[in-house]
């Protein structure tokens, strides 16, 4: 009974943490792509809010959290006001399997890195993934305004799109692994990455990562210029937040499962295995910031092309490769 | 009862209960979303009797690409509003009856079977173990269902190709009669 009780607050423990770093890091993302686009974009960015506007992030939850939480009429009120919830929390549920470190030993017992080490751990990361759509779709469905529902229904159509190549190309990464954990699939990178193996599954994962997070260049489910803002174009003070922390918080859970799936997760010399993670993390989300700064948006034939005609013969040419080359090896 | 006997019953209850209000719904959207929830309450019985894997095929699959199709059309065509029915009152007569054979057949299902006083072992099985069991005994199945996918998926990127080509025909065409686009 003891150690039950030890082991349900080591978890409690980690959750909070977890929880904690999680959004205030998604928080300061919001900062980092704002000054990093500005400098791309030879600006200077948020600069007023504390030094070097480091108070940005404050300032906005305090404006968000206080304006009105408006619903329009015509909405239906129920999916309007719990789409935004479902794409913040199947966002933030996937970083639960990401592990963060080697187990630790305290006060005699096996503390694991990570939040939960399911044996499924790949396949619970797919199925959140394919579970955020309903947020796009609901949300911008239940708003009752054209441009939320085109919005809603891009949104739909490009993630069941992309969640294919996306699944497919980390089959050759479980054929190497012998496992769906991802505490396993770190750990039979223990003397290489497997990017270097897997090039073309690391090019597919990542482009169809970042059509599944709805960034530019395939951020037609929100077009500006087209849909106003898409599917959460109705949406006001923090439910609109909402919809932003699950970008961000996607962000860095993409960053982290890249981490994980090609890089060699929480490995690395010298410095200690969470500062890797992080590292390796900050560094995915900067390569993407650096793509939202650089590349225009995609057409709408272009992305169904790019998915359907490139990315999904590539993954399954890729599969077969990878499955001759086993064989050979074996 | 065992904790995992309330849970049980819990999720089979959120499951026939989501059910039955999906298939009275008169608003199609909700009831796609009510049926998702029974999906997904379904996953969650796999789980807790032990088979992970099904239960992670079960939420992406389902919950996760069909019903996402399902919406997608849903979405977009016009339901009929509250009010009128979808059905000629008439049709609703074999519905009953088929309703009512399944009903009977299940309810001597349950209480005939000569295992339904002995509780059955807690088991897991792991994707492991579950994928050597498969293709120890089922490859064939999996090679002929693997082979229908596969046509399936080089016949679907054969006639988007000859859509695309027609799709460029009619773009060039347009283009050179720019006045019939404009009126």
């Amino acid at each position: 009974m003891l150690l039950w009780v030890a082991g349900f607050i080591i978890l409690l423990v980690k959750l909070t943490i977890v929880l904690g770093v999680v959004l205030f890091l998604a928080g300061y993302l919001v900062w980092v792509e704002r000054k990093f686009l500005a400098r791309l974009q030879i600006r200077l960015g948020p600069n007023r809010a504390g030094p070097y506007g480091l108070l940005q992030p404050l300032a906005d939850i305090v404006k968000m959290i206080t304006k009105e939480d408006t619903v329009p009429d015509g909405a239906d009120r129920a999916f309007f006001l719990l789409a935004p919830a479902v794409v913040a929390s199947t966002a933030i549920l996937m970083f639960s399997v990401v592990p963060f470190g080697n187990d630790i030993t305290l006060l005699g017992q096996r503390v694991p890195l990570v939040v939960t080490d399911l044996n499924i751990g790949l396949l619970f990361v797919l199925a959140l993934s394919s579970l955020s759509v309903y947020g796009v779709a609901l949300g911008g469905w239940a708003s009752n305004s054209k441009y939320g529902l085109l919005g809603g229904i891009r949104g739909a159509a490009q993630m069941i799109s992309y969640e294919l190549s996306l699944g497919l190309s980390l089959i050759p990464i479980v054929m190497m692994a012998h496992s769906f954990s991802m505490v396993e699939i770190v750990e039979a990178q223990k003397s290489y990455p497997f990017i270097l193996f897997q090039p073309v599954a690391f090019l597919i994962f990542v482009v169809s990562a970042m059509a599944e997070s709805k960034r530019i260049p395939f951020d037609l489910p929100e077009a500006e210029n087209e849909l106003v803002a898409g599917y959460h174009t109705e949406y006001s003070g923090m439910r609109f937040g909402l919809f932003f922390l699950g970008e961000y918080v996607h962000i860095m859970v993409f960053g982290g499962i890249l981490a994980v799936l090609f890089l060699g997760g929480w490995r690395g010399p010298f410095l200690p295995p969470v500062v890797w993670l992080l590292i390796k993390i900050f560094l995915v989300a900067l390569f993407m910031i650096w793509v939202r700064g650089t590349l225009p948006r995609l057409r709408y034939d272009q992305l169904m092309d790019l998915g359907w005609k490139v990315l999904i013969p590539l993954a399954l040419i890729n599969i077969l490769v990878t499955g001759a080359v086993g064989l050979i090896v074996h | 009862m065992t904790l995992y006997g309330i849970l049980f019953y819990l999720i089979s209850a959120v499951v026939i209960a989501a059910t039955a209000v999906a298939i009275t719904r008169q608003n199609m959207v909700h009831a796609v979303v009510y049926l998702i929830v029974s999906f997904f309450g379904t996953a969650m019985l796999f789980y807790l009797f032990g088979a992970p894997l099904l239960a992670a095929l079960e939420v992406i699959i389902y919950a996760g690409a069909i019903m996402v199709l399902f919406l997608f059309v849903v979405m977009m065509i016009r339901a009929p509003s509250a009010g009128e029915s979808a059905f000629a009152p008439i049709q609703w007569v074999p519905a009953a009856f088929f309703c009512l054979v399944y009903l009977v057949a299940a309810v001597l299902m349950a209480f005939r079977s000569p295992g339904m006083n002995e509780p059955l072992k807690m088991l897991s099985a792991s994707p492991r173990q579950f994928a050597l069991y498969v293709f120890e005994y089922h490859w064939f199945s999996i090679e002929v269902v693997s082979m229908l996918l596969l046509l399936a998926v080089i016949g679907a990127l054969n006639l988007g190709a000859g859509r695309k080509a027609g799709v460029d025909e009619e773009r060039s065409y347009r283009d050179k009669t720019p006045q019939s686009v404009e009126d």
